[in-house]
């Protein structure tokens, strides 16, 4: 039984050689990062690269951004996903159309975001960490966003909403086409 | 949201009323880059000079002196000098650097380049947390604007000095603030901090000589420039110079951005008039974290009637620490537990997991509080969270092992009658809402 499990074991790493092809303008939006950088520091615009570029081209962090990176960075593909999979804001997997973050941390949490947090949630039908079926609607808890003195808060993409209430909170969901 | 200096003329918050604060014509028509002008007909040493005289200590969260550490840097040593500001901001009640940073980013600019002048670099980054890329773009326009005046590039005013900023972001990950994990993960590794010595100011940014200055250090700068290091040291105390900025969140009805003179003598008045008072007016003061999250926890009974002055000196011996300068009020209502366990999750949840006493203390820190909120307290349990977090604290790679060892301990060593009743079994936190799950 042993060695039909071990050749029932086919979970190879399947690596796409696709590259991403990016518009001119994207090419040089990439560009115009890793010029920031001495020309043999390249990989300092990795960071920047994967989330304000291959994020707002693929949605997440696919193979052929990967690919892409590597190349124009000359660094390994395994560097890009060693580094890409340390940050909470480079998404791995695909969210939905807008990501709804929700701080959880002290100075919020004093102030109410728990209620917050369960009006999205209620609202869309869906937990914390989920996304809605029509692919509209990702709602995580994060961690402290900078914005303590206005909570509770949270960030849709990369907008800041403050001062939350649950008439707020469903002003700003209508709003979201 | 308040935004205002109280006991103090502001300086730090000098232009953020003013209309188009962030654009050059409104900082230059309100003094702005006169310091610059002025530190370019300087000698490098008396600018470092002045800044040491002016007892500025950085305002990042560790207080060093500034001064003495812009004298650190090699500044004979043939390799490129990097100025690295700390725009990470992820310190759990802290959020003054984004007002700057979003009201007066010129003043951030120019607070650079009289570094990078007086320390013989020609590169600056500002390396923002992912979550600020709003401000990235408001910086990227003064820059622009900056270097259309001839203040950002090549011969800056006419001059032999060239210099260029950068902005620069992270993407999430509170350790990056931590100044030499912020130095890896700009150049594109993972956010790990690295070993000291060498300290940056020797082996930086591309081991080369790099100062890393928090965004409002950098802002104090052509403050200092413009009055002298000794009258700008006047407005503070012998020790910590000049004039400071607090956050302040949690329970008062004016939570906001304070500036206040160093050495600020009564702490009590601050939260319970210059910030409104309590948020809800028959709730008393229980408890107050004064440096973000990440020091200890002070009772109110240790605040109310009892003079604690804001400063460095103050703040220890009233025993806990400026840290950040963000205070988190919090009234009667809330459990101490409830607020610590929150604290333990986020410590989890940023460890960077490079060494094990912060990785595995972290991560058993919230199993034992999870356990005790939900009625599996056991009487020996504050024992054992003090025996681990003794196991963290002095044992860990970096500073975040002992911030999380701070916030935890304060609390426990000073509410036991909140751990009581959890220990003894007889109380549960709420249930957490259906929405906890991740
Ligand atoms: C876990 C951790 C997080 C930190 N986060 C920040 C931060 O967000 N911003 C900051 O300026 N300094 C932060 N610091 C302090 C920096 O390591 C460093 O001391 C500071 O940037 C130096 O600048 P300063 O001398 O101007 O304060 C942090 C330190 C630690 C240990
Ligand atoms: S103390 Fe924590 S954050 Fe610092 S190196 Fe160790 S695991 Fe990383
Ligand atoms: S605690 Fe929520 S933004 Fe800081």
């Amino acid at each position: 039984m042993a060695s039909a499990i071990a050749t029932d074991y086919t979970n190879e790493v399947k690596v796409s050689p696709e590259v991403a092809s990016f518009s001119p303008e994207v090419l040089a939006e990439i560009n115009a990062h890793v010029a920031k950088y001495p020309p043999d520091r390249k990989r300092s615009a990795l960071i920047p690269l994967l989330l304000l570029v291959i994020h707002r081209e693929h949605g997440y962090v696919d193979n052929a951004g990967v690919n892409c990176l590597a190349q124009k960075l000359e660094i390994q593909v395994q560097d890009v996903w060693e580094t890409a999979t340390f940050y909470s804001m480079i998404n791995m997997h695909p969210v939905g159309k807008y990501h709804i973050q929700v701080c959880k941390t002290l100075s919020c949490r004093v102030r109410g975001e728990e209620e917050i947090t369960e009006h999205i949630c209620n609202r869309l039908g869906i937990h914390a960490g989920e996304t809605t079926p029509d692919g509209k609607f990702t709602v995580s808890r994060v961690e402290c966003l900078g914005s303590c003195g206005t909570a509770p808060m949270m960030q849709i993409g990369f907008d800041y909403h403050e001062d939350l209430t649950t008439e707020k909170v469903n002003k700003i969901l209508d709003s979201l086409k | 949201m308040e935004i205002k200096a109280i006991g103090c003329e502001p300086l730090q918050l000098k232009r953020v009323h003013l209309e188009n604060s962030h654009t050059l014509k409104v900082y230059q028509d309100n003094g702005g880059y006169t310091s610059l002008k002025k530190a370019l007909d300087m000698s490098p040493d008396d600018i470092i000079n002045e800044v040491k005289t002016s007892a500025l200590r950085g305002r990042g969260g560790a207080g060093f002196p500034t001064g003495m550490k812009w004298g650190f840097v090699p500044r004979n040593s043939p390799k490129q000098k990097y100025i690295v500001c700390n725009a990470d901001e992820s310190e759990p009640g802290t959020f003054k650097d984004r007002y700057l940073l979003e009201l007066d980013p010129h003043a951030l600019i120019e607070g650079m380049l009289i570094a990078a002048f007086a320390l013989g670099s020609q590169t600056c980054y500002i390396y923002y947390r992912g979550e600020y890329n709003y401000l990235i773009d408001i910086m990227d326009e003064a820059i622009e604007e900056a270097r259309k005046a001839n203040l950002v590039g090549k011969n800056i005013l006419g001059s032999d000095f060239s210099c260029e900023v950068y902005t620069h972001t992270g993407a999430g990950a509170y350790i990056c603030g931590e100044e030499t994990a912020l130095l890896s993960s700009l150049e594109g590794f993972r956010g790990h901090p690295r070993m000291k010595p060498p300290f940056p100011a020797v082996e930086g940014l591309y081991a080369s000589p790099t100062v890393v200055n928090n965004v409002e250090t950098l802002t104090a700068v052509p403050q200092i420039i413009e009055m002298g290091g000794e009258a700008w040291r006047n407005l503070g105390t012998e020790k910590s110079g000049g004039t400071k900025l607090w956050s302040v969140s949690g329970h008062v009805k004016r939570p906001g951005v304070y500036e206040l003179p160093m050495g600020y003598d009564d702490m009590e008045k601050f939260i319970l008039e210059d910030c409104g008072g309590m948020m809800r007016d028959d709730k008393k003061l229980k408890g107050v974290i004064p440096g973000g999250s990440s020091v200890y926890i002070m009772r109110g009974d240790d605040v109310i009637g009892k003079d604690v002055r804001m400063d460095y000196e103050g703040l220890v011996a009233a025993g806990s620490l400026v840290g950040s300068g963000g205070f988190i009020v919090i009234d009667e209502t809330v459990d101490i537990v409830d607020s610590t366990k929150n604290l333990t999750e986020f410590y989890k949840h940023e460890s960077c997991g490079w060494c094990t006493p912060c990785r595995e203390g972290t991560d058993w820190l919230v199993k034992i509080f999870d356990r005790i909120a939900t009625g599996g307290g056991r009487p020996e349990d504050a024992q054992l969270i003090l025996d681990l977090v003794d196991n963290i604290e002095g044992k860990s790679f970096c500073a975040l092992g002992d911030a999380a060892a701070w916030a935890i301990q304060g609390a426990v060593k000073r509410f036991p009658e909140d751990f009581k009743p959890y220990l003894l079994g007889e109380k549960t936190t709420s249930p957490e809402p259906k929405a906890r799950k991740f």
